[in-house]
């Protein structure tokens, strides 16, 4: 029983997790008809919340959202599961040249998912902690819904579906991480 | 799926007929097997998403590139079998609007987002579940980013 528990703890190899995504999103689509996505949550959130005026919002979420909000209530209820019942005990294992080039940014928290020395409730106060939390959250959900989705939508749905409005859109994603790691952290963290 | 609001009424899979009740534990079922995935993946932490953008480790590009080879010939597998979803539809990806100027611009936001936050909105929901709790700082602020674009859709470009 212990040695289930340390193997489930254990984080898996891309050539385990990448086409376990994959056969979801495929096996979702078969049972479902739905399309792997979680950027439009927000949307829907908002417009069962606080849809105000605007023409994004008035239209019937329960009929077009509601699956979609239990879907990523699904997806919290797995992070519970395997990011905390089962958390891995051990630092994520990235690559030394990462680690040395973070740890020259003021990094030192390498323990968990997340380093806490930015994102973190005490980070909060900090100008980094903040704008990587409350500036990346806005930037996260206003342009994912204005390119039409994220990750889970164009990344790997889009162009497994070969859309060329996703390509596009991943083109502009790592443009974005691009320019925030070799062009702004230094300066934020700096 | 892309935005609902501008979903065909003729997309729709109940076509015509009394929309069937939505299987929601089989939703939530397959979200927990996602947020799971991502977890174990490694895809929801920060130092991953750096590694990546600094092109230091083949571990996320691997997980894109096979996730993404999968889906695929197993849609195209499913297809060619002649099996069909569910609710009776063909197999097949929704396809996406082409939009240039929001597919481009707004992929360079959200990449300057992710960027920052190390977190895209899968990982933010599988993050909080995991105990990240000030994920629900991001969270909010992501529910306003989104809420201010559908404010300004109608002025920006697409």
């Amino acid at each position: 029983m212990s040695a289930l528990f340390d193997s489930f703890s254990q984080p898996w190899p891309w050539y385990v997790a990448g086409p376990s995504i994959g056969v979801l999103v495929a096996v979702l689509l078969l049972a479902t008809g739905k399309g792997f996505g979680v950027s439009s949550s927000f949307q829907h959130i908002c417009a069962a919340a606080f849809p105000g005026r605007a023409d994004y919002f008035l239209y019937d979420w329960k009929r077009l959202g509601l699956w979609n909000l239990i879907f990523v209530l699904g997806m919290l209820a797995g992070g519970v599961l395997a990011g905390w019942l089962f958390a891995n005990p051990d630092p994520v294992a990235i690559s030394q040249a990462t680690r040395d080039a973070l740890a020259g940014l003021g990094i030192q928290d390498f323990d968990g998912l997340v380093p806490d020395d930015l994102i973190g409730w005490r980070a909060l106060l900090t100008l980094p902690g903040f704008v990587a939390v409350v500036i990346g959250g806005f930037l996260v959900g206003f342009g994912a819904r204005w390119a039409g989705g994220c990750t889970s939508g164009h990344a790997i749905t889009g162009l497994a579906g070969l859309q060329k409005a996703s390509l596009v859109a991943v083109i502009g994603f790592f443009a974005g991480g691009l320019i925030i790691t070799h062009l702004v952290l230094p300066v934020l963290l700096g | 799926m892309s935005d609902p609001t501008t979903l065909r009424p003729e997309a729709s899979p109940a076509g015509g007929r009394a929309p069937r009740p939505e299987p929601l534990l089989l939703h939530f079922a397959f979200g927990f097997l996602f947020g799971i995935v991502l977890v174990k993946s490694e895809a929801v932490s920060w130092f991953r998403i750096q590694e990546m953008f600094r092109f230091q480790s083949f571990h996320m590009y691997g997980i894109l590139g096979s996730g993404v080879v999968t889906a695929s010939a197993l849609i195209a597998l499913f297809r060619r079998l002649g099996i069909r979803t569910a609710d009776g539809t063909q197999m097949r990806i929704e396809p996406r609007s082409w939009q240039p100027w929001a597919n481009a611009v707004g992929g360079l936001t959200f990449g300057l987002g992710w960027g920052l936050l190390g977190a895209c909105p899968g990982p933010i929901y599988a993050l909080l579940g995991s105990g990240v709790t000030v994920m629900v700082v991001a969270l909010a602020s992501a529910l306003l980013g989104a809420w201010t674009y559908g404010q300004l859709k109608p002025r920006l470009p697409h």
